[in-house]
């Protein structure tokens, strides 16, 4: 039989660079603190993305990923971004 | 000379656009599919407003790979006439055919409303009938139109003179309360450093007729055509 391509799956986190006014994130905090959460000091929000993908002998997943992330998931002007790479 | 208006799925300015270059302007032009890999020898290429691909993942992120978007990068690259308006702007901004990104409105709101942006920069295809400083009344519709680029970079596009509209007040006053999506030094609209790409927020395709409330955007079609008639 022939032995099947394993499925990697990998998890991206996206946020707004530090220095970035996140409205969302500003209006979420005045929430917070209409609702009585004293003490919150910031809030950032951002994106998550799960992807499932077939390693491919002639990349890394970490290439692979970090690919993926500058050319599509992310505004490098605007954003940042980190990964994991689940077993 | 030919315009060329751009659909893609889910932009619903094509039209208005369209209707207005060939009513108002009377100009010949020509709808263009995103999936077209020519621009069928089109002199000016608008990127419509609208919502393409949904605003999925971020406005403008997707329909920049749309294939069509390789033919309009090498036209600017040789120096035809790009604009952008709205989804257009973010768009090229995305394609990097021009700096800066788009963050959501300061309100968060979708805002949609007539605003008056001064004209600060008259030496462009797009501006040549404009007076410095003119003050035109024209429509905004968006909830990403909050304009950010980095502090450097703002450096560089007023050194190169390259923002070509600023919101302001109907006196032409420019100020934080004119300033309706919180974008960076109130622009509204900005050029590359060759002068021949556009991107703006307001629409001026909907504001070229009278019944429509305002003919201001006139202007900007109508340099584009004094342009291709003076060269």
């Amino acid at each position: 039989m022939e032995k099947e391509n394993k499925l990697s799956r990998a998890v991206v986190y996206v946020k707004l660079k530090d220095g970035v006014l996140d409205p969302q994130g500003s209006t979420i905090k005045r929430a917070l603190e209409n609702m009585g959460y004293h003490g919150i000091k910031d809030v950032r929000s951002g994106k998550v993305f799960e992807i499932a993908f077939h390693q491919d002998q002639s990349k890394k997943p970490e290439e692979l990923i970090n690919e993926i992330c500058r050319k599509l998931l992310t505004n490098p002007v605007i954003e940042k971004y980190n990964f994991e790479i689940l077993k | 000379m030919k315009f060329g208006v751009i659909i893609f799925p889910g932009s619903n300015c094509d039209y208005d656009a369209y209707m207005v270059i060939k009513n108002v302007v009377k100009r010949e032009v020509e709808f263009l599919w995103h999936q077209d890999t020519s621009l069928f020898n089109c002199d000016c290429v608008i990127l419509p407003g609208g919502f393409s691909y949904g605003d999925y993942l971020r406005t403008g992120a997707i329909a920049r790979f749309s294939p069509i978007m390789k033919e309009v990068m090498n036209f600017a690259q040789e120096g035809g006439l790009v604009v952008g308006i709205c989804n257009g702007f973010q768009i090229l901004l995305e394609a990097g055919l021009l700096p800066g990104a788009m963050l959501r409105n300061t309100s968060l709101r979708f805002i949609c409303k007539f605003v008056h942006i001064e004209v600060e920069n008259e030496n462009t295809p797009f501006t040549n009938l404009c007076p410095k400083g003119q003050v035109l009344k024209i429509p905004i519709a968006h909830t990403d139109g909050n304009y950010f680029i980095s502090e450097e970079g703002l450096a560089r596009l007023k050194q190169n003179q390259q923002i070509v509209f600023r919101y302001c007040d109907h006196q032409g006053k420019i100020t934080s309360e004119a300033n309706p999506n919180g974008s960076l030094y109130n622009i509204a609209g900005i050029c590359n450093e060759k002068r021949n790409v556009l991107g703006m927020m307001p629409h001026p395709e909907r504001a070229s007729e009278e019944i429509l409330g305002s003919e201001d955007g006139k202007y900007i079609l109508q340099s584009i055509v004094n342009f291709f008639k003076k060269g």
